[in-house]
């Protein structure tokens, strides 16, 4: 589950670089990039999610 | 206004940022202090030691490989072309720093700057293990820093990279702005503290199996308190440089960037007293010297660029999010970070790189900021848990678990840095 999280991420990234690319607009470039955020965003919380489960499991 | 490499730089100014350069080294100092106070005693020694080796094998491997990568002086990079538009994704420089005496001024300054800044960043995850990371383990992990990662990011924020084109390719304001390193040492530090952490796993007893979790707190609150101060002195020199070095800015601009700085640091401590006070009755030390800490990083991003109230009001937020996601990440995400790093230096980094965006006037500049902050997101986390990941297979993070029943000290060094002190049992293995 971390892993996925974390694979998600790079995702997010290349949303936010597809948004200068291409929209000559600045609200929709805006909007674009804040959606790549938010995927990351998203990604990291799947990725904490993951390391909390797997904590829960080993605990001593 | 704009984040690109000067070509010359006239005397008064080099005197100035060399004098800047040669004072900035405190904000090294301060941390490595700060880490070893939040850490236990029994591993003091071996956690400013730590400092130290990280430190050498960082400085080394950048001058062997890092500063190729890195180097935006030549004005030349490794460029493709994407939607007609130049990506410069990785320095041109000379290996083993041949060309470094012939260099001009500005460059050898940029230069040394950047060495400071991979000291820096290596001593942030150094922290965040505190207690059970090992020495070797610390010291290839400032390795693949030192070579793989910053350098990368420095050549996109510093070298005239990608991120430092944003303005001239699309528009987006100046650029990608991060005068005193916020990106490129703080986020990127925090986030591999937070691949650290994940990897090497919690201290032993930290998250029992019922109830909460166990408070381990600083051995010497002197040492972090007093790191602070150090750290102060450091990073007040430390934006002044950047902002001549990176910004391009007149020393009549200084005072301003100094006063931010100082502003920042003080609005975040005060909020985080008030908020300390306010949860827990009386206020914490170790947190309040998070948010010292806290403010400080946000200047990194915002001291050469926005007012005094604005400085005053990024330090505040600082102040207020540091010990709450301190404890959020502690209670709710059973993530053990003993020095705080990936708060205090993560997350208030990004605070700072888009406050830049959200106060400073130019059109375009919060999408600039945006960008570089998903770049850090999204490709420096999954990078370094990955490279940390192969890493740990070859030479593994956590200690033996003896290492930790006896401490770091004694078992990496042989002895402890209070030989005459009594050094308590760790009861958590009865």
């Amino acid at each position: 589950m971390k892993y996925a999280g974390l694979l998600v991420m790079p995702a997010g990234f290349l949303l936010s670089i597809a948004a200068i690319l291409l929209f000559p607009d600045p609200e929709l470039r805006s909007a674009f990039a804040l959606c790549g955020l938010a995927v990351e965003a998203m990604g990291l919380v799947v990725a904490v999610k993951g390391h909390m489960q797997a904590r829960g499991d080993r605990r001593p | 206004m704009t984040q690109a490499p000067a070509t010359q730089l006239s005397e008064t100014v080099f005197a100035l940022a060399l004098g800047l350069t040669l004072v900035a080294p405190l904000a090294i100092a301060g941390l490595a202090l700060v880490n070893t106070g939040l850490g236990r005693s029994r591993s003091a020694a071996q956690s400013f030691l730590g400092s130290l080796a990280m430190i050498s094998i960082a400085v080394i491997g950048f001058a062997l490989v890092g500063a190729t990568l890195a180097d935006g002086a030549s004005g030349a990079g490794h460029i493709f072309h994407l939607s007609g538009k130049p990506w410069n994704w990785a320095g041109t420089g000379p290996f083993f720093l041949s060309s470094f005496a012939d260099a001009h001024a500005h460059a050898q300054l940029a230069l040394c700057f950047e060495f400071l800044a991979v000291a820096l960043l290596v001593l942030i995850p150094w922290g965040s293990g505190a207690d059970r990371l090992r020495l070797a383990a610390g010291v290839a992990v400032a390795a693949v820093l030192a070579t793989l990662v910053f350098p990368f990011f420095t050549h996109w924020t510093w070298g005239g990279g990608w991120l430092a084109q944003l303005g001239s390719s699309f528009s987006l304001g100046a650029g990608f702005l991060d005068a005193g390193g916020a990106a490129s040492v703080h986020v990127l530090g925090g986030l591999s503290a937070l691949a650290v952490v994940w990897i090497a796993g919690p201290r032993r007893g930290k998250f029992p199996k019922e109830g909460l979790s166990t408070a381990m707190p600083g051995h010497n609150a002197i040492y972090v308190l007093f790191g602070c101060l150090i750290a102060l002195v450091g990073w007040l020199a430390w934006n002044m440089a950047g902002a001549l070095l990176w910004l391009n800015a007149q020393p009549a601009a200084l005072p301003v960037t100094a006063v931010n700085t100082l502003l920042s640091a003080a609005a975040a401590l005060t909020a985080t007293f008030v908020v300390t006070r306010a949860r827990f009755g009386k206020p914490d030390a170790s947190l309040c010297a998070n948010g010292w800490i806290a403010g400080l990083v946000t200047s990194s991003a915002c001291a050469s660029l926005v007012s005094p109230l604005a400085a005053i009001f990024t330090g505040l937020v600082a102040g207020v999010v540091t010990p709450l996601l301190v404890e959020f990440l502690e209670l709710a995400a059973s993530i053990d970070d003993p020095s705080g790093a990936i708060t205090v230096h993560a997350a208030n980094g990004l605070w700072g790189l888009l406050a830049v965006g959200v106060l400073t006037p130019q059109h375009g500049q919060f999408l600039a900021q945006l960008i570089g902050v998903t770049t850090l997101l999204g490709v420096g986390l999954p990078v370094v848990y990955l490279l940390f990941s192969v890493l740990d297979r070859f030479l593994p993070f956590r200690v033996e678990p003896d290492g930790e029943r006896i401490g770091m000290d004694l078992h990496e060094l042989g002895g402890g840095a209070y030989p005459e002190f009594v050094v308590h049992r760790d009861d958590s293995y009865r």
